[in-house]
């Protein structure tokens, strides 16, 4: 069953066509990675379906209801949540109290938010510093607490930009392990990635993007040996040199 | 934490008893205006990020609208009370509703609540109805029906009073849900947006709450001077005032806003003693504090006492 189905979206920035009429499904319990080079459109899409920008044609349905130009708010409260790949945190708050402000989505007691808060830390590693300001926090801290404030929404489907770039291969295999538990436990993931080896043991499905278009779709192994697929990551061989 | 508000609370009780001049009476019952003023602006700046540059707008609204209804209409002291207090809430939803809904922030959000406070100086000075250019004298009748009192120490309690219910409510608002929202906005409004927070809403609510509270402080003004004209009301110096207590103090704390107003007070009084009562040297000793302030001690005084600990 698609979560998530994304149908000719199209984004225009002045003269740059950032997204052209690209469509996806995202499928019920599975990891979807969506690929593709630098400036091919993957966080403007994502920005679109977060309901942070509007898409100048096209439709975004999340459960088979229409959501797109909706607030990000609204979209949040339907269970869509987002990470930001350039991380967003609470500077002077904790990492408890950063975490708090997603589960305050469906709780309202502060006390009862900051417990919950610390559940979640604890699900993706990060119950020694629960204390510590976010703004003190490595790139990998910050990372795992972008994931950690979206969880604490309790998502039906998840959107991770990039929650892998800038760390070790240590940090990533963490953070892989922390994202296979969270779809194990029924959360639905979309994630756009640039550490490949990462997105393609993670992803059931792989949809690869260039250029705002979507140019392949399918199995990580079949994206792997696909041609096209190739040609946009490392260009056209010259074969009549 | 308990402990010291229980030890400021006891403090201020019984300081009339203490205090014998009425100079001093009235350094304190000022003092606490400011420190009431200061809360208000808090709430928003303080808590929220939302930097006013313009909070004699409510202040104004609530001092003039108190005045207007007691001697144009004759209402009584209480009731023109509250509804003074309601139509600074009105004006908060109002400036918030306008300049939220078209997404202003940070220094444009500062210029536009500025831009509403010389508005309506200009049209308090220009109106009849509000005093224009003479501005609005409030008879003096003491009596409790009048909310005057001949006796100075009873104003004290009552900006007392008033300050330790805004002081409370602040303190509920920051172990609230609301009040991790407001924090939350002003720590990165995208990332609230994006985990389910009606970033508008939220703003709106605390833009309605600032200007009822810095209302409230107008109401306390005219009932204490019994005047109030548009310079005072709806000027920058009263803008001024609301924002530097916090600042000084410890913006987005529960006693930064008391903390700054007694420094600032003490300050005030420190220089006219040292440099005679010279008009603006006392704003040139602020300028001062505010600068070393910002330089070393970001989070104002607070800081320095959380620092400690």
């Amino acid at each position: 069953m698609a979560v998530l189905e994304i149908s000719d979206i199209s984004k225009r920035f002045g003269g740059l066509l950032a997204v052209s009429q690209a469509s996806l499904e995202v499928q019920a319990g599975r990891i979807t990675g969506l690929i593709g080079p630098n400036g091919a459109g993957k966080t403007t899409l994502f920005a679109i379906i977060a309901g942070f920008a509007r898409p100048d044609g096209g439709s975004v349905k999340f459960d088979g209801r229409e959501i797109t130009g909706m607030a990000p708010h609204r979209i949040c409260r339907l269970g869509l949540v987002r990470t930001f790949q350039i991380v967003q945190p609470f500077g002077a708050l904790s990492v408890r109290e950063n975490i708090a402000v997603g589960s305050h989505l469906h709780e309202r007691g502060r006390a009862r938010a900051l417990q919950e808060a610390e559940k979640i830390a604890r699900q993706v590693g990060m119950q020694a510093q629960l204390d510590t300001p976010a703004q003190s926090l490595t790139i990998a801290g910050r990372k795992r607490l972008e994931l950690a404030r979206a969880l604490a929404t309790q998502p039906r489907l998840l959107l991770l930009d990039e929650v892998m770039a800038g760390l070790t291969p240590t940090e990533v295999n963490e953070i892989v392990a922390v994202i296979r538990s969270i779809r194990d436990a029924g959360v639905t993931i979309l994630l756009i990635e640039h550490v490949m080896q990462a997105v393609m043991s993670l992803s059931d499905d792989v949809y690869v993007l260039n250029q705002g278009r979507i140019i392949a779709h399918g199995g990580p192994r079949d994206i792997a040996s696909n041609a096209q697929v190739i040609e946009a990551y490392l260009g056209r061989r010259a074969t009549h040199a | 934490m308990k402990k010291i508000l229980l030890v400021i609370i006891v403090f201020f009780l019984v300081l009339p008893l203490f205090v014998e001049s009425r100079f001093w009476l009235g350094f304190w019952t000022t003092t606490l205006f400011f420190a009431l003023l200061g809360q208000s602006w808090n709430i928003l700046g303080g808590y929220g990020g939302q930097v006013s540059f313009g909070h004699a707008v409510f202040f104004g609204t609530g001092a003039y609208v108190s005045a207007v209804l007691q001697v144009r209409l004759g209402l009584d002291a209480w009731t023109s009370a509250a509804i003074a207090v309601a139509a600074g809430a009105l004006v908060g939803a109002f400036i918030g509703a306008l300049s939220f809904r078209y997404g202003l922030r940070g220094s444009y959000f500062a210029l536009v609540t500025l831009a509403f406070a010389e508005v309506f100086r200009v049209l308090a000075n220009a109106w009849d109805f509000t005093g224009s250019g003479f501005g609005m004298l409030v008879p003096m009748k003491p009596g409790a029906a009048n909310l005057q009192f001949a006796d100075r120490s009873w104003f004290y309690y009552a900006i007392l009073l008033l300050v330790v219910l805004a002081y409370a409510l602040t303190w509920r608002v920051e172990r609230s849900r609301f009040g991790a929202y407001l924090l939350a906005i002003r720590e990165n409004e995208d990332a609230a947006r994006a985990l389910g927070i009606n970033a508008f809403r939220i703003k709106l609510a605390a833009i309605t709450l600032s200007g009822a509270m810095a209302a409230m402080a107008g109401v306390f003004y005219i009932q204490y001077y019994l005047f109030v004209d548009s310079h005072v009301g709806y000027g920058p110096a009263m803008s001024v005032n609301a924002l530097l207590a916090p600042l000084i103090g410890g913006a987005g704390t529960v006693l930064g806003p008391l903390i700054g107003a007694v420094a600032l007070g003490s300050l005030a009084e420190l220089t006219s003693l040292l440099l005679g009562k010279e008009p603006g040297v006392n704003l040139l000793a602020f300028g001062v504090l505010l600068l070393v302030i910002l330089r070393f001690l970001p989070n104002g005084l607070m800081g320095l006492l959380r620092g400690r600990s």
